[in-house]
């Protein structure tokens, strides 16, 4: 159990790492704007370059840093739910299924806002069949549910094969960027940012609870947890937080499965400092990666889902080879 | 006088259709001391985790101080019974003292944090198995029998009046299989906790149990006080294998022939 002060202490220096990395998001750029300016900016002064940031920097920072925190939230919940390390929000098929509806929202030419309706109901279709089967005559075990998952999430991949093979050359890249994940077309902040606020608070209360059910069904049951209600709730909680993240920003990888397991070499595997710490730390790294993404190579930009991995993996490994043996 | 901490009216339990125990009726009472005996498949196990009330009986019905299981919530059942299992790897494991915290959970509000008095518990607990000085271990660096003492430890945070356990023994060696067992022999005599234990050693069963219950398999069960029930007969019936049996200052001892 960790103590309160080193509590406090890691959840505020995570908070900081998000609004430096949220700053930085927001002065830097094909115009590059001073923190100064930026902070006007927010105010409603007139400056500047202020339209910049209120109506392209600010509405894409905030939507990606809640993307961030959904993925991240989603893979640490996943992976107790299926107390498998390698589990991720994407690994259920949500993401699968989201993608299939975006991408036949693309290709029938539907506007932006068509495209991530219909990936909702993609992910919401993908969650509904994977609960029916996995559910079937009630066991419920967490083997059932991981492969249902899994091939549910096969199926969807080679719909997205198809989607991708009959489509017309130019809305190829368009479909392309999505399954990568890009924040570029991010501009609707107010629903991914609720739809973590919302998910985190659900999680909260749950989250010792979390902590047992990692030692085992039966024990956690013996120990006072209601195990099958607690694991509906925990898959209705990860589900729409994946098919939140997915349907604002496409499938962006590896922050799901990763940014848990870093979180971890931190903090320990305690749910009630984990799950918090992961929010933090997830809408961190994808701002940063998505503010390399548009500088790297600007005026043109990089889908940010590439650079994800490409930051992250060196982290990883770097905190792996230092854990003690 | 006071209820049963446990009582079993008519249980039956089914494996995978087939009856392992048919109508069984157990009370068992402060202070008292349980062995359960049977070849391997005999339904032990899941006897034990029915009479945890995590697993429905086929038939019958089971009380715990007089109240229906099936009306107490799962958090209601940890206050008043613990159980131990066989052991379960964990994928990402916490030290050895959050470990033994977790006994606290059913003693915990939904948004209490583990208090100082918690915390001493553990310590203690983890005393009384011989893992003191262990607290900021990972479980993962633990031996078979350091996790088995460890799970046993969260046993004793959880300050149950009824303790089952499934093997209590099992990666022990036998120092501390006698530890263990003198731990529970005077949790029953000093507080009063009832104890019911799988064990495979009839030797052990005698010397630490006040009863034992024999399953054969087959839906047949037999209880009675360790001095009449555990004789060479009777377990060579149960285990299907002829032995003998020698005394030595009391206790007994069982020899394969």
């Amino acid at each position: 159990m960790p103590t309160r002060p080193r509590v406090i202490l890691i959840l505020a220096s995570l908070a900081l790492l998000s609004l430096v990395s949220i700053g930085l998001a927001l002065t830097v750029g094909s115009l590059s704007i001073p923190l100064a300016d930026v902070w006007s900016a927010l105010l409603g002064q007139e400056v500047a370059g202020g339209d910049v940031i209120i109506e392209l920097r600010l509405p894409r920072t905030l939507a990606g840093f809640a993307c961030g925190g959904l993925l991240a939230l989603a893979g640490a919940l996943m992976q107790v739910l299926l107390r498998n390390p390698l589990a991720d929000p994407y690994v259920l098929g949500i993401s699968g299924g989201a993608g299939v509806g975006a991408l036949l929202g693309m290709w029938l030419g539907f506007s932006a806002f068509g495209v991530d309706g219909l990936a909702f109901v993609g992910a919401l279709a993908a969650m509904l069949l994977v609960f029916g089967l996995a559910h079937g005559d009630g066991s419920w075990t967490q083997t059932r549910l991981l492969l249902t998952g899994v091939i549910v999430a096969s199926a969807c991949g080679a719909l997205i094969a198809l989607l991708l093979a009959l489509a017309p050359e130019d809305r190829l890249r368009g479909m392309l960027f999505w399954i990568m994940g890009d924040l570029s077309q991010a501009n609707r902040i107010w629903p991914p940012l609720l739809a973590l606020g919302l998910a985190l608070s659900l999680a909260m209360p749950f989250a010792r609870e979390l902590n047992l059910l990692a030692c085992g069904l039966m024990q956690a049951q013996a120990l006072g947890v209601a195990v099958n209600r607690l694991r509906y709730v925990i898959f209705l909680l990860a589900s729409l937080s994946t098919a939140a993240a997915v349907t604002t920003a496409g499938s962006i990888g590896f922050i799901g499965l990763v940014v848990p397991h870093l979180v971890r070499f931190l903090t320990g595997n305690d749910q009630r400092l984990l799950l918090p710490a992961s929010v933090l730390a997830g809408g961190s790294l994808l701002v940063l990666a998505d503010t390399l993404a548009r500088i790297l190579i600007a005026p043109q930009q990089l889908p940010v889902g590439v650079l994800t991995a490409l930051i992250g993996v060196p982290v990883f490994l770097f905190l792996l080879a230092r854990q003690p043996k | 006088m006071s209820l049963p901490l446990l009582e079993t009216q008519q249980l039956a339990v089914t494996i995978a259709g087939r009856r392992v125990v048919e109508s069984l009726n157990l009370q068992l009472c402060k202070g008292e001391r349980l062995a359960i005996l049977g070849c391997n498949g005999a339904g032990k196990s899941t006897l034990l985790s029915t009479l945890a009330g995590l697993r429905s009986p086929a038939v019958g019905r089971l009380l715990f101080n007089g109240d229906d299981a099936t009306l107490l919530d799962t958090r209601q059942l940890a206050l008043r019974r613990a159980w131990l299992g066989q052991f379960q790897p964990d994928p990402f494991g916490s030290t050895v003292l959050e470990t033994a915290l977790t006994g606290r959970h059913p003693h915990l509000g939904r948004w209490n944090w583990e208090s100082k008095h918690d915390t001493e518990l553990a310590r203690g607990a983890l005393k009384a198995v011989g893992l003191a000085g262990m607290e900021s271990r990972h479980i993962h660096t633990l031996s078979g029998g350091e996790r088995q003492r460890l799970a046993i430890a969260t046993l004793l945070t959880q300050a149950p009046s009824l303790y089952l356990l499934d093997e209590p023994l099992s990666h022990l060696d036998l120092n501390h299989q006698m530890a263990v067992l003198e731990l529970f022999a005077s949790t029953a005599r000093d507080c009063g906790a009832g104890i019911i234990m799988v064990l495979h050693d009839p030797a052990l069963a005698h010397r630490f149990c006040d009863r034992a219950l024999l399953l054969y398999g087959d839906g047949r069960t037999e209880i009675g006080a360790v001095d009449r029930i555990l004789t060479a007969e009777t377990l060579s019936e149960l285990y299907g294998y002829r032995l003998r049996q020698i005394e030595d200052r009391g206790y007994r001892c069982f020899i394969p022939e």
